[in-house]
């Protein structure tokens, strides 16, 4: 039973790349990948634009999300007043329990809107500044899909921090306290060193995640062409892209949506991988060396992740 | 200053111990003392003494369990006192209500005074961050900053306060006071956590030091210890009770006899007897601790 | 020279700096401040969902289907009987797909494969499947079932495709409560010279059933939720059929169709969809949930 399902995962990855080959037989891997020209009708498939707009909505995402979901568990486990601790963590993994589309009709009918003024004025203001400043606010927009992203990170990077942050042993938080340490100081030098690799390894999950992202993305971030061109405005991505032309495409135009996918597969490959190392690693710095141990610590873990990962 | 060379082991009978007061076994008697001209070389001149503190109606609560219940006990300065009593009694808790490590577990409270010298420790007015920096601890478990060199970890306390003086200076005096210094000078940026079990607790003791407290708390230090490395460290406490005044928590009375200068006998949570050690072994008073010290219970 | 314990002294030392009490209540705050930050998406979502859903919600609602007009203001555009149908009948399926699959696996994985190298590769595998994106899924499906053999979309494609996304949840969150269970009663059970398989089904999975519920419930709600894999697969429909084998309505999908569309009535219909879609998410969690407090594990 299990080797049918490992018969049926390679299968899965032979038939893909099988069905994108003719895409890239055009220019090759890397022609497909790093070209700049996404012109379907034209019969050019340069997949650049679709890869740098994948690549800045999820930067965003990280670089909003992971900071506030770290905070968040940091003030959940050592700062939050026991009795607010578990109505604290359910209320962040709620965000997980929101359907990606939901997230698009209400990141396009509600927050794009609303961040419009917001949005022109920081570009009004910062027009020196390339990429940022001085265009035309759009309404499905660059910006806008990353921070919805961030938000859809939060519950899975939150829920890792916040179970590495359990683990830290009370010993080593005694001994800064014992030392004449303030609580933040405590949180500096005892417990977030320690939680260093769980933290990142969850950042990465978290990445991953926005990577692969479709539906939200797709409504949010328009359906341009071009390569982004300034933070607020239209962008695509390789999720995106499949989403919107598939419906329609056939020939080479279909196994380049295909090459699309798989390119989009191999690097949330990679990104999990590599997370998962980390998360792992995490688990079994913490536990005794029992092989059960921490192969279920770290299990367990990925499983919160999961939880939190939602739809 | 010269570095001694390793262990040093010298019996001659320092003029300033206790007599000998009837210890039962002669291994006991041959303790391994440093004499005064010694512990200078090692741990630099004096700067720095330690005071006095005098716990007054303290009483110490778990929620609505009264662990503690009223204890008046005076530590004298620059003295070693030993608590000793059955496991439960209460030594702990009453040693975390000093440095008020006590009120971090949720729902613990204290009441009473613990004056530092002439100041009520828990003063509103007063800092208890502060209140931990001059009065340090020694946890029973060895637990060095996993993520941190043994210089980091030395220097942990120190660069909280961000003071500008020389942090290697520090870092080795704290080190020599532990008796640290000649194992680790050449690998101080390796982890504090790759070292022995004693080695480990002396790096905790330096990493103490190096904020220069006024009193030192120990919570069964050697407990988790080997008796080699215990007896390092017994001798490390006799050297610095020139520079602080120390609290020792201990449930092995041998230990007590070997290191103290005065032993505090609790019983459920009540400070039962106080006096010098060897008066608290030979002839006490109450008889009940004449039934703990003779190993009649506990 | 030996420092006196002077008060004025004392109290110099038992200071702490300002800027370090400063750092430290700016660090808390801005901790806190992030915290209702991460609170305030959920806050909002729910507000508009129930205001423009609400509005929405009506008995013809849920029992007419949609019209397909998406443009005409002056006709009827209907309601989302097919989608919600749609939504319940495919993911049943996939959950009957998916459940006893994932469930055997995972009992597979605990019980007989354990650390071997082939349950390594079978769990490196599953935890690939984890992380690919759920439009991939529905590519695959795409290719082997509607291009391979040439027919048309359907709903058990779709209900194919969302089996595999669910299948490595089920399998991680079963692997996960299988492995709780204590070793001693499945010890216990074989030494009473009972068969695995029996020791498996009388014993060992009835203890983690609630576990693995809790596990179920939730994956069958992520998979309610999830569109993409829909698009290429099921495809969309209006009318209501029970027909898996032909086109299929399904929620998410039907939200996704009605966002573009310029007509305000439609977009209103899609609050309410989304804000039935939600509810039903919700709903699973919280029997997932309370269903999990039950159990007698973890």
């Amino acid at each position: 039973m299990a080797a049918l399902i490992l018969a049926l995962i390679v299968y899965f990855f032979v038939r893909l790349f099988d069905e994108a080959r003719p895409a890239f037989s055009q220019a090759g891997v890397f022609g497909f990948a790093f070209s700049n020209n996404w012109n379907p009708s034209a019969g050019h498939f340069g997949a650049l634009p679709l890869v740098v707009g994948t690549l800045i909505t999820s930067a965003l995402a990280l670089i909003i999300g992971v900071p506030v979901a770290v905070a968040a568990a940091i003030y959940t486990t050592e700062l939050a007043p026991r009795r607010l601790r578990t109505p604290l963590t359910v209320l962040v993994e709620l965000l997980a329990a929101v359907p990606s589309v939901v997230y698009g009709l209400w990141g396009i009918f509600f927050l794009a809107p609303k961040l419009r003024g917001a949005e022109q004025w920081v570009a009004d203001r910062l027009s020196f500044v390339p990429f940022i400043g001085g265009g035309i606010v759009t309404i499905p927009n660059c910006f806008v899909a990353g921070l919805v992203l961030a938000i859809m990170i939060l519950p899975i990077v939150s829920a890792i921090s916040r179970e590495v942050m359990a683990t830290v042993p009370s010993d080593h938080k005694e001994a800064a306290l014992g030392l004449g340490a303030t609580r933040w100081e405590m949180i500096r030098i005892a417990v977030l060193p320690y939680c260093r690799s769980g933290i990142v390894g969850g950042a990465m999950l978290g990445l991953g995640r926005a990577i692969g992202e479709t539906i939200a993305v797709t409504i949010l971030v328009g359906d341009t062409q071009q390569m982004v061109s300034h933070l607020f405005g239209q962008s695509n991505s390789l999720a995106a892209a499949i989403a919107n032309e598939f419906g329609e495409a056939t020939g080479t135009h279909r196994s380049a949506l295909f090459a699309a996918g798989l390119v989009l597969f191999v690097l949330t490959l990679l990104v999990n991988s590599l997370a998962r190392l980390f998360v792992v690693r995490a688990g079994r710095a913490t536990s005794p060396p029992r092989a059960e141990d921490h192969t279920s610590k770290g299990a367990g873990m990925l499983m919160a992740a999961d939880t939190a990962a939602g739809a | 200053m010269t570095p001694t060379g390793p262990t040093e082991q010298v019996s001659n009978l320092d003029p300033d111990t206790p007599p000998d007061t009837g210890r039962e076994t002669a291994s006991e008697a041959a303790r391994p003392i440093v004499s005064p001209e010694r512990r200078e070389e090692r741990a630099g001149p004096v700067t720095h003494a330690g005071l006095s503190v005098k716990l007054e109606g303290l009483k110490a609560f778990y929620g609505k369990a009264e662990q503690v219940k009223g204890i008046d006990l005076e530590f004298k300065a620059n003295e070693v006192t030993a608590i000793i009593g059955p496991s439960g009694c209460g030594k702990s808790t009453m040693v975390r209500c000093i440095n008020r490590m006590h009120e971090e577990i949720p729902g613990a409270r204290a009441e009473g005074r613990v004056m530092l010298d002439k100041i009520d420790v828990y003063d509103p007015s007063i800092d208890v961050v502060a209140v931990r920096r001059a009065i340090g601890m020694v946890f029973q478990k060895p637990n060095p900053f996993p993520t941190m060199s043994i210089f980091d970890n030395v220097a942990a306390g120190l660069r909280l306060t961000a003071r500008r003086g020389d942090l290697r200076e520090k870092v080795e005096r704290a080190l020599r006071g532990a008796g640290l210094w000649e194992e680790v000078a050449d690998r101080l940026s390796e982890p504090g956590a790759g070292l022995s079990g004693g080695q480990q607790q002396r790096l905790c003791i330096a990493r103490s030091l190096a904020v220069e407290p006024e009193v030192i708390l120990m919570d069964e230090p050697c407990s988790a210890l080997d008796p080699i490395a215990t007896l390092r460290i017994e001798e490390l406490i006799d050297e610095l009770k020139a520079r602080v005044t120390i609290v020792i928590v201990t449930h092995n009375m041998q230990q007590a006899a070997r290191v103290a200068d005065r032993t505090a006998f609790m019983l459920d949570g009540k400070l039962i007897e106080v006096g010098p050690t060897p008066t608290i072994f030979t002839t006490p008073s109450d008889p009940r601790t004449e039934e703990y010290v003779t190993g009649k219970f506990g | 020279m030996s420092a006196q314990g002077a008060t004025p002294e004392l109290l110099g030392r038992l200071a702490v700096s300002p800027s370090r009490r400063r750092r430290d209540r700016i660090a808390r705050g801005t901790i806190l401040g992030a915290t209702i930050l991460a609170l305030i998406p959920l806050v909002l979502i729910v507000y508009y969902l129930l205001k423009k859903g609400l509005g929405s919600w009506s008995s013809d609602f849920f029992t007419t289907d949609p019209t397909g007009n998406t443009f005409f203001k002056t006709s009827t555009i209907g309601g989302i009987k097919s989608a919600i149908l749609g939504t319940i009948e495919i993911v049943a399926l996939a959950s009957a797909i998916a459940i006893p699959l994932g469930i055997a696996v995972a009992v597979w994985l605990v019980e007989y494969g354990r650390d071997g190298r082939f349950a390594q590769l079978v769990r490196f595998f599953v935890d690939v499947l984890t992380g690919v994106p759920s439009i991939v899924f529905g590519l695959f499906i795409y290719i082997v079932l509607v291009v391979g053999t040439g027919s048309s979309y359907a709903g058990y494609k779709g209900s194919i495709a969302l089996a595999l996304l669910m299948l490595p949840v089920v399998i991680r969150s079963a692997e996960v409560i299988l492995l709780l269970v204590p070793a001693g009663l499945r010890e216990s059970a074989l030494a009473l010279g009972s068969p695995r398989w029996r020791v498996i089904a009388r014993i060992v999975l009835p203890t983690a059933l609630p576990g693995m519920v809790t596990g179920v419930l939730l994956a069958v709600a992520r998979a309610a939720g999830e569109t993409a894999p829909l698009l290429f697969t099921a495809g969309s429909t209006h009318v209501t059929s029970s027909n898996l084998g032909s086109f299929m309505n399904s929620l998410p999908v039907q939200i996704y169709n009605d966002v573009n569309s310029p007509t305000e009535s439609v977009v209103n219909r899609a609050w309410g969809a989304a804000l039935t879609l939600v509810a039903l998410i919700l709903l699973l969690n919280l029997l997932a949930r309370l269903i999990s407090r039950r159990s007698r594990l973890a």
